[in-house]
């Protein structure tokens, strides 16, 4: 009895810590911004493939079996660099302006997808040809003047599109699958765990995986180094003072432009680092991410948007619920009521223990509109 | 003081609609014949189904400035509703097949009522709009809006995918219900009379749709949803709940995404829960955003542009394709947030203007065709 309280206890915090490491990032830029990145999961995704890449790369090499912490830094620094470029080049012209960050962040995470189905050596020269191309026109049509849209541009980018497009089949000719075989192709990658974390600790008769303890751990790594950075630093100072009062800070002498730049720098280097978590759990495919998406936006929410800690509670008793509703733990309990148990019992799997899941966050939310831990204020709900 | 309002006149518009409906049932599906794209005409039924969903994106998102992401939920609601009837079209005793497959030898009773006709054509558009207005009724009453009723409407939807996925038993779970070999009166679903009996339904659906919207946008109600998504606090404080009339728009929304649903449903042969994808539900979004938001005609044209595009694109580059919506979403959001309708009417408009003295107010009245068509009759006093 007390063996199997702690496997399902351990089974509940373990799916929590996954989904609390998923939602992680999303609670800095959703939560702190209010910004909505729907390509977050997407973003997740490339932290797995980097953590597949860089296990190729160490694969024979001394540290074969600790790749996984380089692979760690990797991804943070591989989807921080892609959040960061996505915050300069589109997310930052739509702030205010909510609905349309979440249609160009869905397109983003859909250009994402098919990338990594499709990246090749020749993809990736295409791509260079095409910026070269179109940066040199640029600067040549723009004389030093900031250019606007304009039907030379329009020309230019088909000019650049068709160029690199030529060049691009004259080297796949050239080169055939040596440059065209893609990277990962659309079939899912597997990354195997280093070789001490694939036992488990004996507890009874069951026994708890290595890896779900090293996602535990990596979790609270995580929220330990982002209190750590937002409480303690200088650019953790500053993000929580354009948080609370952008204009303020801005008289202030902070530059707001780069906290923005940072702040979702770092949400989404956290995704990188969930990317790793989650590849750890299973195979990796393009699709990995668009499983999360929802549920780390439902754990922001339900948790209160603004406060970490909301987030934090929210992912843990979410994935407790699941995962206990999931497993069946109820329905032995209620023995004396076997209506209630049979109804538990419907919902025993991990895709209807979410119908029931997302139905209890519709009935909570009836009594906290703004989640766990609401942001206090008299303004209109703006 | 009263004042009399004089609309633009409305029988220029029908006659253009009748025609162009008229056109399309008729000259254009002899023409795509003739040219050897017989294909397309099914394309185009279909297309035209899926413009009635986009009419009612518009209404919610266009008009009421609410982005739902969960419409495929309410598609699949009427597509499911209008197979279940097909399916159910048997020799007395018998049941479709997939029950005898899963151990089912009584028909469930949520089945039953759905072998009468009738009773499917109502819950085609009355179930979707009831499970709008239910979830829409406890979203709004807490003033839960904007981008966390677009979070939650996708919540909503993954509820009921997972929900329709995990039903084997009752409604065929992964696999979806097959419409394509059911009878219809005595006839083949996917024979050519029966379909083209739905490409006219779909045609008339699709005017049918315009026109109510037309009639919900036009006047007091419409201007009112205009208001509701400029700035609903103002709405509340003039002393108006918006409350009711939002959910009694997403409820005619929910309507339209049924109708939607089950034309596309008989046209495709197919209905499975991959209707509730996430993806699609955006797609929906995508095709008002093309279009032009806030004009109905914009809707129609985006979903029939949208689609064609996809369909032509996807035969030629399948890798593309999905770069290519990316892109069209990047786009649009950035460089033409008025979609290809809009855009057209501004650059007739700045055509128009050239060369005239601009009012200094905004919005500027001279260019708000709305108040412009609304000019105070002198002699309504």
């Amino acid at each position: 009895m007390l063996s199997g309280l702690i496997t399902s206890l351990f089974g509940g915090i373990s799916v929590g810590s996954v989904l609390l490491i998923a939602a992680l990032g999303l609670a800095i830029v959703f939560g702190l911004m209010g910004v909505i990145n729907m390509a977050h999961g997407e973003l997740m995704m490339i932290g797995a493939y980097t953590t597949f890449l860089v296990q190729n790369v160490c694969k024979g090499t001394p540290l074969a079996d600790l790749y996984i912490f380089p692979a760690i830094i990797a991804a943070f620094l591989v989807a921080g660099l892609l959040g960061f470029f996505l915050e300069r080049t589109v997310v930052r012209h739509l702030y205010g302006r909510p609905l349309e960050t979440l249609l160009a962040t869905w397109g983003v995470s859909l250009i994402l997808q098919q990338f990594v189905r499709s990246v090749s050596w020749q993809f990736i020269i295409g791509i260079g040809i095409f910026g070269s191309l179109y940066y040199a026109g640029n600067r040549l049509l723009a004389n030093g003047k900031a250019a606007k849209f304009d039907w030379k541009k329009l020309l230019l980018t088909t000019i650049a599109s068709i160029a690199s497009l030529v060049i691009c089949n004259v080297l796949g000719d050239m080169f055939k699958l040596a440059i065209t075989q893609p990277w990962f192709g659309a079939q899912n990658v597997d990354v195997t765990a280093p070789s001490w974390l694939l036992g488990g600790l004996p507890i009874g008769d069951d026994q708890l995986p290595a890896t779900r303890i090293f996602i535990m751990v990596l979790t609270a790594g995580c929220v330990a180094g982002v209190y750590w950075f937002l409480n303690k630093s200088m650019w953790g100072l500053r993000i929580r003072a354009v948080t609370q009062n952008r204009e303020m800070s801005a008289c202030l002498g902070i530059s707001t432009d780069r906290v923005d730049a940072l702040t979702f720098a770092l949400g989404s280097g956290l995704a990188g680092i969930a990317g790793v978590a989650v590849s750890l759990l299973g195979s990796v495919g393009p699709n990995t991410g668009t499983n999360y998406i929802i549920d780390t936006f439902m754990v922001v929410v339900v948790g209160g948007v603004g406060k970490l800690v909301g987030s934090i509670v929210a992912a843990l008793v979410l994935g407790t619920t699941s995962y206990l509703i999931g497993s069946d733990s109820f329905a032995p309990l209620l023995g004396w009521a076997p209506p209630l148990a049979n109804f538990f019992t419907f919902f025993s799997n991990s895709s209807m223990a979410k119908v029931m899941v997302f139905a209890g966050i519709f009935v909570f939310l009836q009594a906290r509109p703004a989640g766990l831990f609401p942001q206090k204020g008299r303004t209109v709900d703006n | 003081m009263f004042t009399k309002i004089i609309r633009q006149p409305i029988w220029r518009e029908i006659i253009i609609v009748a025609g162009l409906a008229l056109l399309l049932a008729t000259v254009i599906p002899q023409l795509l014949y003739a040219i050897g794209q017989g294909f397309r005409v099914g394309l185009l039924g279909r297309f035209m189904a899926l413009g009635i969903a986009a009419l009612g994106i518009d209404l919610i998102w266009g008009y009421t400035g609410m982005l739902s992401l969960g419409h495929g939920i309410f598609f699949a609601l009427g597509g499911y509703a209008f197979a279940m009837f097909l399916l159910l079209q048997l020799p007395a005793g018998k049941l479709p097949e997939f029950f005898s497959l899963n151990g089912v030898t009584e028909l469930p009773w949520f089945w039953q009522p759905f072998a009468s006709l009738p009773f499917t054509l109502l819950a085609v558009i009355l179930i979707p709009s009831l499970v709008a207005a239910i979830v829409g009724y406890f979203v709004f009453r807490n003033r839960i809006r904007g981008v966390y009723f677009s979070i939650l409407t996708q919540a909503a939807l993954i509820v009921f995918y997972n929900l329709f996925n995990s039903q084997q038993k009752w409604i065929n779970g992964t696999n979806g219900l097959k419409t394509d070999s059911a009878m219809f009166f005595g006839k083949v679903v996917s024979s050519i009379e029966v379909q083209w009996l739905f490409y006219l339904c779909s045609l008339f659906g699709l005017v049918g749709a315009y026109g109510i919207c037309r009639w919900l946008t036009n006047g007091r109600f419409g201007r009112l949803l205009m208001a509701i998504r400029d700035d609903e606090p103002r709405v509340r404080f003039s002393g108006y709940d918006p409350t009711g009339f939002k959910v009694f728009v997403l409820a005619v929304s929910a309507a339209l995404a049924g109708i939607a649903g089950a034309l596309f449903t008989v046209q495709s042969g197919i209905i499975t829960p991959n209707a509730m994808d996430i993806s699609f539900s955006i797609e929906m979004i995508i095709w008002v955003a093309v279009g032009g938001r806030g004009t109905l005609v914009g809707a129609i044209i985006g979903a029939l542009l949208v689609n064609f595009g996809k369909s032509i694109l996807s035969e030629q580059f399948p890798a593309f394709w999905l770069f290519f919506q990316g892109a069209m979403f990047l786009v649009v959001v950035a460089a033409v947030p008025d979609g290809l309708v809009g855009w057209l009417r501004r650059t007739g408009q700045e055509i128009q203007q050239r060369g005239k003295s601009r009012s200094a107010t905004f919005p500027q009245v001279d260019l708000d065709e709305n108040l412009q068509s609304e000019k105070i009759h002198p002699s309504g006093k």
